[in-house]
């Protein structure tokens, strides 16, 4: 799964500031003082002011002069201040015109000139793709092909009568329960301990943090020699019980138990952590009463922290479904050798995303990728928005 | 105040570096004779700085677990040409990787190196893109059609452009363990053991006795060593080709794939192999803990061995004869991608890269058998032995047959469907499918792939 939000986010928070250039920083109240020198009191304009960037509030604030300037909010305590000489006012006048309309302008224009760079790159980086995905899944372009036809939807067609799609579309769900449902479980069981008052909590909460910040392919790698069937560690202590070595990359269930245990150990402790927060934000007294009233720790649990931590487990079962879907790194790492993204050989551990980026870089069919990836995309909103009622339904409940 | 000292004094600094910058800028201008620049120092002779001024960088792109050894011609050509820089990308990586990255690049126009190799199986694909690619003849490449085996030439030339000039051929032999064989009560000695095995029912035979001996190993690595070998050869000397016939048409009716299916299939049933997936980290250790007797060997393959078993292993090693007759798996080409911003020099690069010469230092560094004719009669080539394995006569073994190979056409999504037949012989390896489900499995994904 690929729920990285926390590992990548992290460097951010720590970055300092950006600060200008040449020494330290002028105190925030500089670039308004020409405003503020105004005897007219408080303008009503300062606050919009303030969003403005320096150089604007400057300039504005001393040169706007025309009294008549139409919309000119930010000017008018300037303009009434200081007035412009009147030798100059009649030269000034064209002048005066054009700052005025380029004051409205920059009022109506700048607000969507400060959102434009989000969404100059969502254009460039998100929208553009997916409509470049949406044209070339109608086509059968391909690199060896020399030229591109249109083909209509006859790539959705194929995808419907393609049987390692659907393979690949049941691995992708038989993983997620697999690993999501003990992962859940875990992480609320292991939330529960480090709820309660242990020596050396810190260690404990920080212990469990650790997977995260693993890199995914070294835990694939490393479990792919836990895994291995001759040398492997599992299949080592296996046979200590007397158990045949197990080729574990071989068949559909000891492959998806493998898979399933990379997935958990990495993210577990990030669950666990979510819901540990959550635990911590119930009312102490809520446990307190129901200790007098004879509960035991176990129907605590499940009488005051399950329900009360509901919109919790929600949430991470909606990440967990999302990352889940886009299950890609643990298994492709699980073969070691050529070929890895044919998941297995009868492909009994490749998952749709495998199956997206097998069909395009190996068998250079660029149309079908297209195709097979709006699919997805169509699932995991399918999924979200199933995800997205439940909770509706559980919140009008309550 | 404190500040405004603060940026006086970063104004100076910044206007004195400047100051420094403009100062050091003109003097590389002014006095080139005199001033003692890297150039400069590289070669003294600042004359021929004046024909060959500009200092230029070569991407070669190769692959395989320790390249195509072509590090000493590295060093003699820039030594022959001070202003280029050669640099290498790619030693360690596997070659469906390096395909996966070099189509992209290709297709991308942007990313691949000035020379790029291309595998026997990839270069197919690029005969549909051309376009992107140096026609070798605009550089003189076409005289040198002589210094290739007739068929090598027609793989790398298509109608009249000449897209890859030949590197190596993979002719074909069969690796075996001296000790492994010794321990079953086998002979060692490779004459006799090439004896053993005219045939592959016959190497399958062999592989029973090895069986009933008892020994802690397997016969073989994996199914699909011998599987492509196989093919290979059934197809050299039947139909001319694999999974794709000669217009490029998906034909997997080939009789010659079912002949080495079946060939292959038997040696499973016979639990000969140890069921390695090939170029796994397995498959590795499987070589250092000695746990499979045998291996079908391209000439290519006696690096990947020497590389895989290490010097423990030295002297265990030996090459018999391939059973069947003659056969050709794998070799490469070294193309230049139209998008190199020195196509010149990287087609003069490629063109000394692939001399005969050169193709006998990559023999004498890897073992990579020459696909010039001259260099597979030279006669250090003829006479080279290989201490690793056992001092074993490889210029005999392998440059003996190689004027005699029969080319196989092999189509553009050749390498694919190859894997998708791997896999399926791989599952009847590990019990998960019957040799008929596999047989279905493969032809209905190879078949899905088809034409791209």
């Amino acid at each position: 799964m690929s729920q990285e939000p926390v590992p990548e986010s992290l460097p951010e928070h720590r970055a300092p500031r950006p600060r200008p250039p040449g020494g330290p920083p002028p105190p925030p109240d500089t670039p308004y003082s020409p405003g503020g020198v105004g005897s007219h009191g408080p303008d009503p304009s300062a606050d919009d002011t303030r969003t403005d960037t320096d150089t604007h509030t400057v300039t504005k604030t001393e040169t706007d002069t025309g009294a008549g300037a139409p919309g000119g909010r930010h000017g008018n305590a300037a303009v009434r201040t200081r007035p412009g000489p009147r030798s100059k006012r009649a030269m000034q006048g064209a002048g005066r015109r054009r700052r005025a309309r380029l004051a409205r302008l920059d009022l109506k224009v700048s607000p969507y000139a400060y959102v434009a760079p989000f969404f100059i790159l969502f254009a460039i980086f998100g929208l553009y793709p997916f409509l470049y995905t949406i044209w070339i899944s109608l086509t059968n372009e391909s690199p060896i092909n020399p030229e591109t036809d249109f083909v209509g939807v006859d790539n959705y067609t194929r995808l419907f009568g393609d049987d390692r799609f659907w393979a690949a579309v049941v691995n992708t769900f038989g993983m997620f329960v697999l690993a999501t449902v003990p992962q859940l479980l875990m992480a609320l069981v292991l939330a529960s301990w480090l709820n309660r008052r242990l020596r050396g909590l810190t260690f404990f909460r920080m212990s469990i943090a650790m997977p995260i910040v693993t890199s995914t392919a070294v835990v694939a790698l490393v479990f792919g020699m836990f895994f291995a069937r001759d040398y492997g560690l599992i299949n080592g202590i296996l046979g200590n019980f007397g158990v045949d070595p197990i080729n574990w990359r071989a068949s559909q269930w000891t492959s998806w138990l493998a898979i399933s245990a990379m997935v958990d150990w990495r993210w577990t402790g990030y669950n666990a952590l979510i819901y540990l927060a959550a635990m911590q934000a119930i009312p102490r007294d809520i446990y307190e009463a129901a200790e007098i009233d004879g509960a035991s720790r176990v129907r605590q649990f499940w009488r005051i922290t399950i329900p009360l931590l509901t919109p919790t487990i929600i949430f991470t079962v909606i990440i967990s479904t999302i990352g889940g879907l886009q299950l890609f790194t643990e298994p492709l790492m699980f073969t070691s050798g050529s070929g890895a993204l044919s998941g297995g050989t009868t492909g009994q551990y490749q998952t749709i995303t495998m199956y997206l980026v097998q069909t395009m870089r190996t068998f250079n069919q660029w149309g079908y990728a297209g195709a097979i990836s709006l699919v997805l995309f169509l699932m995991i909103v399918l999924v979200s928005a199933i995800n997205f009622l439940l909770v509706r339904r559980l919140g009008s409940d309550r | 105040m404190s500040v405004r000292t603060n940026r006086t004094c970063q104004t100076l600094a910044v206007l004195g570096t400047a100051a420094l910058l403009l100062t050091a800028c003109s003097g590389d201008d002014d006095d080139t004779e005199t001033s003692d620049t890297s150039d400069s120092s590289d070669s003294s002779d600042t004359t021929e700085s004046d024909g060959d001024p500009e200092q230029i960088t070569l991407t070669v792109d190769v692959f395989g677990e320790q390249g195509f050894g072509y590090e000493a011609l590295y060093e003699q050509y820039q030594q022959e040409n001070p202003h280029i820089t050669i640099e290498e990308r790619g030693s360690g990586l596997g070659v469906g990787d390096y395909n996966d990255r070099l189509t992209q690049w290709i297709t991308a126009g942007e990313g691949a190196g000035d020379v790029v190799a291309l595998e026997e199986g990839i270069i197919t694909q690029f005969y549909a893109q051309l376009d992107r690619f140096v026609d070798l003849t605009e550089y003189g490449a076409a005289e040198l059609e002589g210094n290739y085996l007739p068929w090598k030439w027609e793989q790398g030339t298509q109608d009249g452009f000449i897209l890859g000039l030949g590197t190596d051929v993979g002719s074909m032999a069969m690796c075996y363990r001296r000790d492994l064989f010794d321990e079953a009560g086998l002979p060692t000695d490779r004459d006799e053991v090439s004896a053993l095995w005219p045939t592959w029912e016959e190497f399958t035979a062999v592989g029973q006795d090895f069986v009933a001996a008892g020994t802690d190993a397997y016969f073989l690595d994996g199914a699909t060593n011998v599987y492509n070998s196989i093919l290979m050869q059934e197809a050299g000397n039947n139909t001319g080709y694999t999974y794709y016939n000669t217009s490029n048409e998906l034909d997997l009716d080939n009789p010659d794939i079912r002949t080495a299916w079946d060939l292959t299939v038997d040696m499973i049933n016979a639990d000969l192999s140890a069921g390695y997936q090939s170029f796994s980290e397995e498959w590795n250790a499987g070589f250092a803990s000695a746990s499979f007797a045998t291996i079908a060997c391209p000439a290519w393959m006696t690096g990947v061995i020497a590389g895989a078993a290490g010097e423990e292993a030295s002297g265990q090693w030996d090459i018999a004869d391939a059973p069947g007759d003659g056969g050709n798996w794998g070799g490469s080409f070294l193309a230049v991608p139209a998008e190199s911003e020195h196509p010149e020099e990287a087609a003069r690069l490629a063109q000394y890269l692939t001399s005969p010469d050169a193709h006998i230092e990559a023999f004498e560094q890897l073992g990579n058998l020459p696909s010039s004719p001259q260099a597979l009669e030279d006669e250090g080539v003829l006479a080279a032995t290989n201490e690793y394995f056992n001092d074993a006569p490889i210029g005999q073994i392998f440059a003996q047959g190689a004027q005699d190979l029969r080319p196989v056409h092999l189509g553009p999504q050749n390498n694919a469907i190859r894997t998708e037949y791997e896999n399926s012989l791989r599952a009847i390896d590990q019990g998960e499918l019957t040799p008929d489900e596999a047989w279905e499995q493969a032809r209905n994904n190879a078949s899905g792939i088809g034409g791209g």
